[in-house]
């Protein structure tokens, strides 16, 4: 549909381009030079008032002793930023949510390679496939978290009652992070699978006919054909799920009735520095948490730019 | 010519049964229902007595069905409250951020103006920044504007995703120059060439930014977690996890008011399977 009627349109312009090229040129740049900013204005309004200035204010807090009232803040200079580093509890939150970030992402990427295969394979009901792999993503993360804390909850839950076992999920320090981890497979892995299901009905099929014609078996096909044209969609995946793992919050608290979980031991680093900023009342010391999480996420997020463009000039 | 004929010949044709494909789909079948078990059982659970939910040992099925837990929910909570203050903040998140976002989209894609690699740029860096990372300073900063405990102030600061810019950004930069340089020269000025011409050939980025960004609001809890404590302004995530949470679980109850936030999308999803697919899918793809 849309093609179409590129190449229709396209045709007609085609001769009226070459007749006026100078014209356009003209054109383009008052029509340009009048509207760019206006087209631009909106949007810039509310990302320098919600983005750019939060950022900007949460820099100068980070150099402050401010509260949550916001009078009468001082300046500290580097306080926050000393103290920070040298607080054991913070250093706890961070390992927590990158322990967490460290056991999902291999789980979710691996998992949802293996479900995306198995849904593109078979031949019948795809729809409903699809449906039950990606139907967790649709639920808010509290609900979802709801759920899996009351499956977990020992005693009422049905997850020991269905496997036979007694184990307490949410009481015990070595099994709490494992079923904020389970929860998040559940209920994350729809939205990879969905990039890998597209990445595979992308693949085009004369590749496969091509082995198979040359003799290739199903493995031989999946190694030298499909992974490799997956290559790019596991960077994808992988880099979302880090910066969205590192972020975790929302059933991290949820599950552990909004406390740090058993001995502490599912705080993540958001939560912390919520606590600080929202409970202990210290605005300043969780702004510069804020802006320390802000420098690893940035590192994160250039490490993967780094990355890719590195592999384009290495020429792939 | 001749795949026309072909394609018209066998409408469908029926696959066999291969035992390859019958272990697969048993194989299809056994994970489907591990994925559904949890949403079932929250469902069967939402239909027992509360006495009957927090029972030991537990079992899937109500022994005795009843509708009390989702009556209470109706009759006791804030629920009706909490859904229309969903549907309002998503709505409305949604709308602004399709209208801002495909206009600077198509501004950083097909417009000269002073500047503007760097603004591109600094939006750029924005897709690092979220209210996980920034909540203390973001919320401030709403304070400052005086629009803590509004609707406001949940919404305004969902409304500026540099992620969806990008993606429109991307699409912009692919529509042929030609189609809006023949409208320039029939003397059609900015607007209307956008309004048209570009943006009736955007629809299907469009409804994948809107699906996107409807399922990210509607779901959000951080956000109005910090931005309002005030029941009668919460939204369902926000009032379910909070207020529900708050005084002694009622898991019945629980339950049944997680698939009321829950069942919304996915009803929309049965339906519109096709489109979310795609969108969320295009959304997702738009980073590589």
């Amino acid at each position: 549909m849309t093609t179409s009627a590129h190449m229709t349109t396209g045709a007609v312009a085609a001769p009226a381009r070459a007749r006026t090229a100078t014209a356009v040129a003209t054109v383009r740049r008052r029509q340009g030079f009048q509207h760019g900013g206006w087209f631009v204005a909106p949007f810039l309004a509310l990302f320098v008032l919600f983005v750019i200035w939060p950022l900007l204010r949460g820099v100068w807090l980070s150099f402050t002793d401010a509260n949550i009232s916001g009078d009468g803040a001082s300046f500290v200079g580097l306080d926050n930023y000393r103290e920070a580093l040298n607080d054991r509890a913070m250093w706890d939150a961070l390992g927590h949510s990158a322990y967490f970030t460290l056991l999902v992402v291999p789980c979710i990427t691996v998992l949802a390679f293996l479900l995306a295969m198995l849904a593109h394979h078979i031949e019948r009901g795809k729809w409903l496939w699809r449906l039950c792999f990606f139907v967790p993503f649709l639920l808010p993360s509290t609900v979802a978290a709801n759920m899996f804390q009351w499956l977990f909850t020992q005693g009422i839950g049905l997850i020991n009652e269905t496997f036979g076992l007694d184990t307490p999920w949410l009481t015990d320090k070595s099994y709490a992070m494992l079923a904020i981890v389970i929860e998040t497979l559940w209920w994350t892995v729809g939205f990879s699978f969905l990039l890998y299901l597209a990445a595979l009905q992308g693949i085009p099929g004369h590749l496969y006919e091509a082995a198979k014609l040359d003799g290739a078996n199903a493995w031989h096909r999946m190694v030298h054909i499909t992974l490799p044209m997956l290559r790019n969609i596991t960077g994808l995946v992988i880099a979302l799920q880090i910066l969205a793992s590192l972020q975790l919050f929302d059933q991290a608290v949820v599950m552990m009735d909004f406390g740090p979980g058993p001995e502490v031991s599912t705080r993540s680093f958001v939560q912390y520095t919520l606590e600080q900023g929202f409970t202990s009342y210290r605005v300043g010391y969780a702004s510069a948490m804020s802006i320390i999480f802000f420098v690893i996420i940035a590192v994160v997020a250039l490490a993967r730019m780094w990355l890719l463009r590195n592999r384009e000039e290495s020429g792939r | 010519m001749t795949t026309a004929v072909q394609v018209r010949r066998s409408p469908r044709p029926r696959k066999p049964w291969t035992p390859g494909q019958v272990v697969l789909t048993l194989l299809g079948v056994a994970v489907s229902a591990v994925f559904v078990a949890p949403i079932a059982a929250a469902l069967f659970t939402s239909l027992k007595s509360e006495a009957e939910a927090a029972e030991i040992p537990p079992h899937w099925l109500p022994k005795v069905w009843t509708g009390q837990a989702w009556k209470a929910l109706w009759e006791t909570g804030n629920i009706t409250d909490w859904f229309i203050n969903s549907l309002v903040v998503s709505v409305c998140v949604t709308s602004v951020v399709l209208t801002v976002s495909a206009l600077a989209g198509y501004g950083f894609a097909r417009t000269e103006f002073r500047g503007k690699s760097v603004l591109m740029g600094i939006v750029m860096s924005g897709l690092m920044i979220s209210p996980a990372v920034l909540g203390v300073p973001l919320f401030t900063t709403v304070q400052q504007m005086g629009m803590v405990d509004t609707h406001w102030g949940m919404i305004l600061p969902q409304c500026a995703p540099a992620a969806m810019v990008y993606i429109l950004y991307k699409f912009f930069q692919g529509v042929p120059r030609e189609l809006e340089e023949a409208a320039f020269i029939d003397g059609a000025g900015r607007w209307r060439v956008f309004f048209t011409i570009v943006v009736p050939l955007a629809r299907p980025s469009l409804a994948a930014v809107g699906i996107f960004t409807f399922i990210a609001s509607w779901n959000n809890f951080l956000w109005p977690y910090m931005v309002t404590n005030n029941p009668d302004l919460m939204t369902m995530p926000n009032g379910i996890a909070t207020v529900m949470n708050s005084y002694g679980i009622q898991w019945a109850q629980l339950m049944a008011g997680g698939l009321m936030a829950g069942l919304p999308l996915i009803i929309v999803f049965v339906f519109f399977q096709r489109q979310i697919v795609a969108g969320v899918a295009h959304t997702g793809l738009a980073g590589q």
